[in-house]
Formats: C-alpha cells, structure tokens, sequence
C-alpha cells in the first residue's frame, strides 16, 4: 500500500503557512536572533515567533478560543489542513512533541503539563472520533510520527492520519541545554569548523497522511527507526543507529544510495552530532549527495522539528530547488559529506530525511515525488 | 497469529512473573525496594543508580523479563501517561527560584520519556525499532495491531511492550514480551489481564 | 586541604549517584574519568554544576574540566584556589 503525504502547513517565526516559510528560506531569511529568556538566562540566540503577529492571525481562525498558547500553536497549524481535508469516522490525530505544555510547570500547574491531556483538547476541538496517538520520542518525534501514520495506515488501523508537531520556546528547555553545554553564543553553524553548539527555536507544523493517490503528493517510500544502543545523550561514535535506520529505509523503499537526490539531515551544530551523521553517510556511500541542515534558519525545534524539516524537503523537491545550509562555510567533519552552500535549481524526485535525539534514537525517511508532478 | 512468552508486573508491593510473586517489598522507599531487585538479580550496572525512579522501573521489569533472552532485535514499544513529568518537576525545582538556580545535566537528560527505552537498549545492546507513546491509559487496541506489525514485515523478531508510571511517588510497571511461540495467545484480552 | 579533599571525595559520591562505592575506595590521585570511577560526559558537566553551587566557581570554559577533574587532588588544588564560598 502506498502511503503520501498530501497538504502541509507551517507556523513558524518565518511565517503561518508553508509556503510563506519557504518564500523566507528561498531569500535567505533566517529566524534566529536574540531572543530574552528571563532575568538569570538573559537572552539566547533562538527562533520565536512574534507574539503580536500571531496572535493577530490566531484571530482569524478563532477569535473565542480561551487556550494555552500551545494550543493556539497546535490549532492554527491543523485548520487549514483540516478544511482542505475533511475528517472521517476513522481519521486519527497524530501528535509529536518532547515537552508539550510543559511552561504550564512554571506556573505550579502540573496537571495542565500532561501530555496526553493536550493531544485530547485538540482532538475534541476538530472532532475527530477516534482517540489520539501521542509520540513523545525527543527529537525524533517528528519523523517517527510520520513513520508511525505511515505503518498505522498500511496495518489499516486508520484510513489517513493528521500527523501534528510542536515544541515550545521555554526556559524549561534553555536552561536544560545550558546545563549541557551545548548552546551557542552566536548563530548556529551545522557541520562547520568553528561550530560550538545549538540554537533552540519552536514551530507548530501540520500534515495530512494518506493512502490516496493526488497529483501534488509525496510518497512515503521506506522509514525506520533505529537506536543506537550506545549513550543516554550522546550519540555513537560510528553512527550506528542512523546508519541501520537509512540502510532499512534504503531496503523498504528499493532503492541505492546513489538514486538520493537530496539529504535533509539534522544538523544541530553540535560537535557530536554533526560528525556522527557525516561517518554514518560516509558508510552507506551517501558522502556526495548535497546535503543541508534546516537548523540554521529555524534552531533546533525539538518535537517539531522532524516535521518541520520534512515539510521544508517537501518544498524542495516539488519546487526543484537545493536550499544553502545557514551558518555553513568550511568543512568540519572529519569525513567530508557534500554540504549544500548555494541556492540551486535542479531537478530533485527522491529526498532522504534523517533526525537523531537524546536516548540514542534516529529516525530516516525515504520521500519521492511523483513522476508526473511539475511546478517550477 | 503471536504469542506473549512472558510478563512482569511491578507495583507497590510486589514483582510477579507470569502472574507469580517472585518478589514482595519490604521498604519504605521506592529506591530502597529497586535497590533489593538489582541486588537479587547479581549483575554488575553501576549505571542503574545514575538512573531516575522511572527509567530504573523500565531497568528492573526489562531485565525480569529479558533474562536468558538471546535476541537482539528486539522492538521497544514502552508508553505511560505522565511521560517524564515526575523528574520535570524536579529540573523545574532547579531553576524555579532565579536565586538558587542550578540545573542539572544529570536531571535534564531524563527529561524526555524515551529515555528509558535508551537505557534499555544500552543494557541489552539492541539496535532496534523503538517507540514512546503517551495516553492516559494503555493503549490495547493499537499497540496489540502495531507489534503484529513489526513481527509480520520483519521490522523486529520480538516485541518488548511496557507500560511505565512513576509519579510523585506511585508507581506501576506491565510488560510483556510477543513473539512467534508462548505461553498466551498475543491477544488483547490477554493484553489487557496483564495491564490492569 | 585534607578535609577539603575528603569533603569532594562525598560531594563526588552523592552528586554522581556513585551508590556502591565509598569515599575510602577514591584515592585522591586515582583517575576520575577513564577506568578509574567509570564517570562519563554527563557526570564532568555535572561536576561542573558541583563547582559553581558547592564553591561558587564558575568555569569560563568548560574544556578546562578535563584537567581539573583528572583526580580529586587536581580538583581539591583548583578548589583551593578559586573558591568563591
């Protein structure tokens, strides 16, 4: 069975729908800047969206709604989607997030901090009738999401899937990450030289998964999810995880190496992950295949941004355009991968899509466009 | 058609296998009463201590249930309903009071539910699929359909399947083990007989 | 500095939930890191924290934890020298 992914959508400090974020990528706009945290933080580079701005388009989709704003988050990604595809009796709601309300914490409110409790609301807000599915996987969430609607579709436990992701800016995470040592003090630079580090960033995305066959959609081609079995936090050294991950999703999709046009990979800026990636795409013979992290103009949106990201690939291929990695100028791997440094139009049909998170998970994707979708 | 070969059922007083008491608490703590388990079980894991209260219960009722297991590829679908809120709490205690401000990357890096399937992964080194899920109870219905899954297009050999809870003191651990041959037909009735 | 070093040998124990081991078993010139007490990346940021909370010495650059945490006599000498508590 074949399983695509159809309408997409995307609020974000780069804008409130996709192809607003991608007009900003395609000019170069990144959303990372100094962004003040609290009075012992200080400010941060990040991404965060306007408040003024969103709360004014949140206005044209519900002006009554009295909610977290992480529900506002959730619903103004999923209305589009959902008055382009209207719900069944066996639709399922599909969410990916790493903290959920978590800011809910700060104001000694731990029941509004529940998880589960924040896929319900926005499950009863749309209607759906079955109940939601909630992957809480760190920052693989998002694309083992679409993985889990992909399965959940072909096993017929749902005939489509609104797959959404989300991920906060707070102080609960900044201060966690600052513990760790591995924030940036300046714009994020993934696979580069002089890297020292992340960025955080937040975003709420969208998408509707299903088993039609429609002109403008991209195929789920092969998808796994492979924990390397290694570190709590840090990554295995030969990249063992990701690597098993792409080599199943290259066997599920029967596909080589060398028929990847494009590598959407997760690039946080740290020095760790980014040379984990570049050994274990150096091993499948992946090294030459231009590359990019989308870090660089969103931060790191945990939850969301294995979503986030696929939606941006999406962008890619329809459009048949490789975007820049932000912040990357010199080799600082010590295995070279082909890092993309310039806007090029070339025509692009399969994409792999990659994420790696604390607790040793990685996820891959395989997309592929449809032969017969043009747009230019 | 599948069958559960095992289950562990930890709770507040005691540890059963297959619905047997093997073990019945004698502490007062949590930590106390997961520190006699670990002992009994005569294994050298320094990293259990290191562990929060919920990643230590997916520890004690993973290694129950994987003793004399041989497979390596073996799928980690574990899910509960509070994720890790217990140690969020804990991190949030740490940077609550801007004038005594020390977060911890010890607390922190547990504050993310699947890492309990990464310390499980570690301990028995399974390169596997895994997943978190998070309701407000187990989810019978899809989890029993997605395990099958896993096992008919070979994505896993056998399905760890746990539900993990662990707050503010209460706490709760099922998991069961489904694979070709067993002593349960994998069914959701059984499922739902050993998550109680 | 004796008392100083047998008082991090504890502050080392709790910190790192090193539960089977007692500060009789640390030698002040043992490796902390390595095979030593088996510490991994986690635990050298968390001596990090240890500094700044126990002894109010904050690290302008946490590469330098690799030398002051080689033993706790390395530690106790830095200790000694830059506590602000």
């Amino acid at each position: 069975m074949a399983v695509f992914i159809h309408d997409t959508n995307i609020i974000s400090p780069l804008g409130f729908s996709t192809t607003d974020n991608f007009q900003k990528i395609l000019s170069g706009k990144s959303a990372i800047e100094m962004v003040f945290i609290n009075d012992k933080i200080g400010s941060v580079y990040a991404g965060k969206i306007n408040e003024d701005l969103f709360n004014d388009h949140f206005q044209s989709i519900n002006a009554d709604f009295k909610g977290s704003r992480i529900e506002k988050l959730l619903i103004a990604a999923l209305s589009p989607i959902v008055e382009k595809n209207s719900l069944k009796n066996d639709s399922v709601l599909i969410l990916s997030t790493t903290k959920g309300n978590i800011a809910a914490l700060a104001n000694n409110d731990l029941n509004a901090a529940f998880i589960d409790q924040l896929a319900l609301n926005i499950n009863s807000y749309f209607g759906f009738k079955k109940e939601p599915i909630v992957v809480s996987n760190a920052c693989t969430s998002g694309v083992l999401a679409l993985s889990i609607a992909k399965r959940f579709i072909e096993m017929e436990q749902c005939s489509n899937a609104y797959v959404v992701a989300v991920d906060e800016l707070t102080s609960f995470v900044v201060s966690g990450f600052q513990s760790f040592q591995a924030m940036s003090n300046e714009p994020c630079k993934p696979y580069d030289a002089d890297r020292t580090g992340v960025n955080l960033g937040e975003a709420a995305v969208a998408v509707f998964v299903s088993n039609e066959d429609r002109t403008e959609s991209v195929q789920i081609l092969g998808d796994a999810n492979i924990n390397d079995a290694n570190h709590i936090s840090g990554p295995s050294r030969t990249g063992e995880g990701l690597f098993l991950s792409i080599e199943k999703a290259l066997n599920e999709a029967q596909i080589a190496s060398n028929q990847i046009d494009y590598i959407s990979a997760h690039g946080t800026a740290t020095l760790f992950n980014d040379e984990m990636e570049a050994i274990a795409f150096n091993r499948l013979n992946l090294q030459n295949v231009p590359t990019n992290s989308l870090k660089g103009y969103f931060g790191h949106t945990l939850g969301a941004s294995g979503l986030l990201e696929t939606v941006i690939t999406i962008e890619s291929l329809k459009n048949n355009v490789l975007i820049p990695s932000f912040g990357y100028q010199q080799q600082g791997t010590t295995q070279q991968i082909n890092i993309i440094t310039k806007k090029e139009s070339k025509a692009l049909k399969t994409a792999l899509k990659t994420a790696s998170g604390f607790g040793g998970s990685n996820s891959a994707m395989i997309l592929i466009k449809k032969e017969d979708h043009v747009r230019n | 058609m599948y069958a559960i070969s095992k289950f562990i059922n930890i709770s507040q007083h005691v540890v059963c296998e297959n619905g047997k008491q093997i073990f019945h608490n004698q502490e007062d703590t949590f930590a106390a009463f997961m520190k006699n388990v670990y002992k009994s079980l005569n294994i050298s894991y320094p990293k259990f201590y290191k562990m929060d209260d919920l990643c230590k219960l997916a520890f004690i009722a993973s290694e129950l249930l994987l003793q004399n297991v041989t497979e390596k590829d073996i799928a980690l679908l574990f899910s509960n309903n509070e994720a890790s809120l217990d140690t969020d709490l804990k991190h949030q205690q740490s940077i609550q009071n801007l004038e005594d401000y020390y977060p911890s990357p010890a607390v922190f890096v547990y504050t993310l539910p699947n890492i309990t399937i990464g310390e499980v992964s570690i301990r028995h080194q399974l390169k596997s699929e895994s997943a978190f899920f998070v309701a407000e109870k187990y989810q019978t219905e899809y989890l029993h359909k997605y395990a099958e899954y896993l096992l008919k297009t070979n994505k896993a050999q056998k399905v760890l399947c746990g539900w993990i809870h662990f707050l503010e003191g209460n706490y709760k651990a099922d998991f069961y083990l489904v694979e070709k041959i067993g002593i349960l037909e994998h069914s959701k009735e059984h499922i739902n007989d050993i998550i109680k | 500095m004796d008392a100083l070093k047998q008082e991090l040998k504890e502050r080392i124990v709790n910190a790192l939930n090193l539960e089977d081991i007692s500060t009789e078993d640390i030698q002040d010139n043992d490796p902390l890191f390595g095979d030593g007490l088996g510490l991994d990346s986690i635990d050298a940021l968390e001596l990090i924290v240890l500094l700044d909370k126990e002894y109010g010495i904050k690290l302008a650059d946490p590469k330098l934890g690799k030398e002051i945490f080689q033993s706790v006599e390395t530690m106790a000498q830095y200790v000694a020298a830059n506590r602000t508590k």
